[in-house]
């Protein structure tokens, strides 16, 4: 999608047509046999962000959100397709000065700050490496960046066994913040932490997002985190982009049977759907290794019709609905059509 | 006492007091845990009762005291672990001063358990359906004939396809929907009247988790057994309980009908979750956390353990001990000054 059927202004992060494959199995074998078996987590991906926009993505495990992010951020190279910034591809190898505008914030603060430094030590290092500011300043650079995410100036001499779940949070959102970037991606954010610390990470996010005008990619399973947070959703599954949407109008009125029915299994408050009644998407996803022809998610969806087994859809948008796109072939379609019964539901790995 | 198979009647209660069609009642229980830092007061003094066929969730934060209550029942506390004081009366029986061998023949048919993670509570090296046919052939002496083919009716019945085949799969060749399947069938698999369930979506995508909650709820409803459900998920116990238990450090502090407790709290603790959690029907513009962390249960607070972190705190919640009071409507609070809470929440209701 673009800034001209209702984008959030222009790109500032774009990806277009990625894919990100992992081989898997023997490789000795591969070699013999000429053949590689790839695992697509990524297929195809077209995405973008919009300057100081927060995106969700949102998906099952394994349908390669977490890759995608690694591909964007450039941790992870892109087998196929570009990522841009700010309109210029960037190369696989990226400069210091582009890695320094895409930074990550990972889901498991315990794994990952490096329990053998400060937390002082570790954003000195960032700042002097990268040259954020003169040598002279550095220590003060990092103590407004602790103050900025709210810890006090002293978690500087402290090494990252003496914090909670909840600031190291913190310390990771202040390292990804030492260089200064515009787009942060944030992979789970708070599904490592109990329920009462996470709200002050969420506020901590909002909070700096408009504080500093930072884009914000949020890749997240728990959708309330997501209608909270973000103003565009997408809907990752097995790989591509299945829906992207403006949040309220994803919730609203969804159009791909599957973000429908992952819509449907979130357990509420209040107006809980029967307890007892069919599941709303019944099945396990397909593995990757062995993604099924035509539409892929055909062996899940209620509505799979003939059509859907030989026809890929691709994202594509209506005239009614400014900024929302769905690769359903029925996701705009004046009357869908009725439960099929066509899903092989049950079809296990 | 007599350990019956089968469906049980309510047996002879112990004192006699035991209402009727109470499977399991809790009185004051404590544990205690040996650590090089001081004795950790894990469980201090927590009474509750599960109604036959009834599902109650017991929710709390991480270290609050939840799990170690389940393991208890259970009787599987790890080994510096133990019950100090209190009852456990499953049918009656107290279970606290039974050996292991007396445990096993009581409530081995009667109880059983679902853990969060399937992959780490299946044996890895043992075909499923075997594992399934294990707790028929040790509880209600079946014959391995026999056993075998009530595991596979208990793989159709929980929503395995294909059981024929997967009877002799092994665990790593299930996805976690399915081994959570496998759980849930070994935990049926005695007909049991309790089934004690530790987080068991907790690692399951939200689809997933949705088949499972599901499924749990219609085989309960079907077989009548009683659900204690561990989570810190207020959703998924908005779902799938009829009554739930909020407990903090140690302690019990809420407790009522979900509808009650989750939408109408009495405790400011239990308000303060509610308001912390992001909830899909109501955005909110910013999320009130609680602020300060959780208590030590070495050297817990004097008086009201969430005084330090209430809004509502007062010179008393410093001194005076909390029990859980009960209140009409079938509730209880701990808190000393619930009317605050009831105030607050008319207060925001007036704002919005």
């Amino acid at each position: 999608m673009t800034a001209a059927d209702g984008g959030p202004g222009p790109a500032l992060l774009a990806a277009r047509g990625v894919s990100v494959s992992f081989p898997v199995g023997s490789q000795l074998a591969a070699r013999l046999r000429h053949e590689e078996r790839l695992l697509r987590a990524v297929d195809g991906v077209d995405l973008e962000v919009g300057r100081g926009e927060a995106l969700a993505l949102v998906g099952e495990s394994g349908s390669g959100k977490s890759t995608l992010a690694l591909a964007l951020s450039g941790l992870r190279p892109a087998d196929k397709g570009e990522i841009s910034l700010d309109g210029r591809t960037l190369p696989a190898r990226r400069s210091n000065a582009d890695r320094r505008r895409v930074q990550m914030v990972f889901q498991d603060p315990y794994s990952s700050l490096n329990p053998r430094m400060t937390i002082g030590g570790m954003l000195r290092e960032l700042l002097r490496v990268h040259h954020v500011v003169p040598r002279g300043q550095v220590v003060q650079e990092s103590t407004r960046l602790l103050t900025l995410v709210g810890l006090p100036a002293e978690a500087v001499s402290a090494y990252p066994r003496q914090f909670s779940g909840g600031q190291r949070q913190r310390v990771a959102i202040a390292r990804a913040l030492a260089l200064r970037p515009d787009v942060l991606i944030a992979d789970e954010p708070v599904s490592a932490l109990d329920v009462s610390v996470q709200a002050t990470i969420l506020n901590l996010l909002a909070g700096l997002r408009s504080e500093l005008g930072l884009s914000l990619l949020l890749i997240s399973h728990n959708l309330a985190v997501v209608r909270h947070l973000c103003d565009r959703v997408a809907v990752m599954y097995l790989g591509r982009i299945v829906e992207v949407a403006p949040t309220e109008e994803l919730f609203g009125a969804p159009r791909h049977p599957y973000t429908r029915g992952l819509l449907a299994a979130i357990p509420r408050l209040v107006h809980n759907a029967s307890a007892t009644g069919a599941p709303a998407i019944a099945g396990d996803p397909p593995s990757p290794l062995r993604i099924p022809a035509g539409c892929r998610f055909r062996t899940r969806c209620p509505i799979a019709q003939q059509r859907c087994e030989k026809e890929d859809p691709q994202l594509a948008g209506a005239a009614q609905a400014p900024g929302h796109v769905a690769a359903c072939h029925f996701a705009f379609a004046p009357a869908p059509p009725a439960a099929s019964g066509l899903a092989r539901t049950g079809d296990q790995r | 006492m007599s350990a019956e198979l089968g469906p049980a009647a309510p047996g002879p209660a112990a004192g006699g007091v035991t209402p009727a069609g109470t499977v399991l009642e809790v009185r004051d229980l404590h544990v205690r845990i040996a650590s090089r830092l001081g004795t950790v007061r894990a469980v201090d003094g927590v009474s509750f009762d599960v109604a036959a066929g009834e599902a109650l969730g017991l929710v709390g934060e991480s270290g609050s005291g939840k799990s170690m209550t389940l393991r208890a029942l259970l009787g599987v506390l790890p080994a510096e672990a133990r019950v100090t004081a209190g009852e456990i009366l499953l049918d009656g029986v107290d279970l606290v001063p039974r050996t292991q061998a007396e445990l096993n023949r009581i409530r081995g048919p009667k109880m059983s358990m679902i853990f969060q993670e399937p992959m780490s509570a299946l044996n890895p090296v043992m075909r499923v359906g075997w594992q399934i046919a294990e707790g028929p052939q040790v509880h209600l002496g079946l014959s391995r004939a026999r056993a075998a083919e009530r595991a596979l009716e208990l793989m159709r019945r929980v929503g395995i396809p294909d059981p024929d085949r997967r009877f002799r799969a092994y665990p790593h060749e299930f996805s976690g929907g399915m081994r959570q399947r496998v759980m849930i069938a070994i935990a049926l698999s005695c007909d049991p009247e309790i089934i004690l369930c530790d987080e068991p979506t907790t690692a399951l995508d939200v689809t997933i988790q949705d088949q499972i909650l599901r499924l749990l709820a219609r085989l309960c409803r079907e077989s009548g057994a009683s659900l204690v459900f561990v989570t810190h998920d207020l959703p998924v116990v908005a779902q799938i309980c009829q009554r739930v238990a909020v407990m903090y450090g140690g302690q019990l502090v809420e407790r009522g009908a979900v509808g009650d407790v989750l939408l109408d709290p009495w405790h400011p603790y239990t308000r303060g979750l509610v308001r912390s959690a992001p909830d899909f029907d109501y955005v909110r513009d910013s999320l009130v956390p609680i602020p300060g962390s959780p208590p030590s249960l070495i050297t817990p607070p004097p008086g009201c353990r969430f005084h330090p972190r209430c809004e509502f705190a007062e010179a008393d919640c410093r001194v005076s001990e909390t029990p859980l009071r009960l209140l009409p409507g079938g509730r209880a609070t701990a808190c000393l000054h619930y009317e605050r809470c009831l105030e607050a929440a008319a207060a925001d209701r007036a704002q919005a």
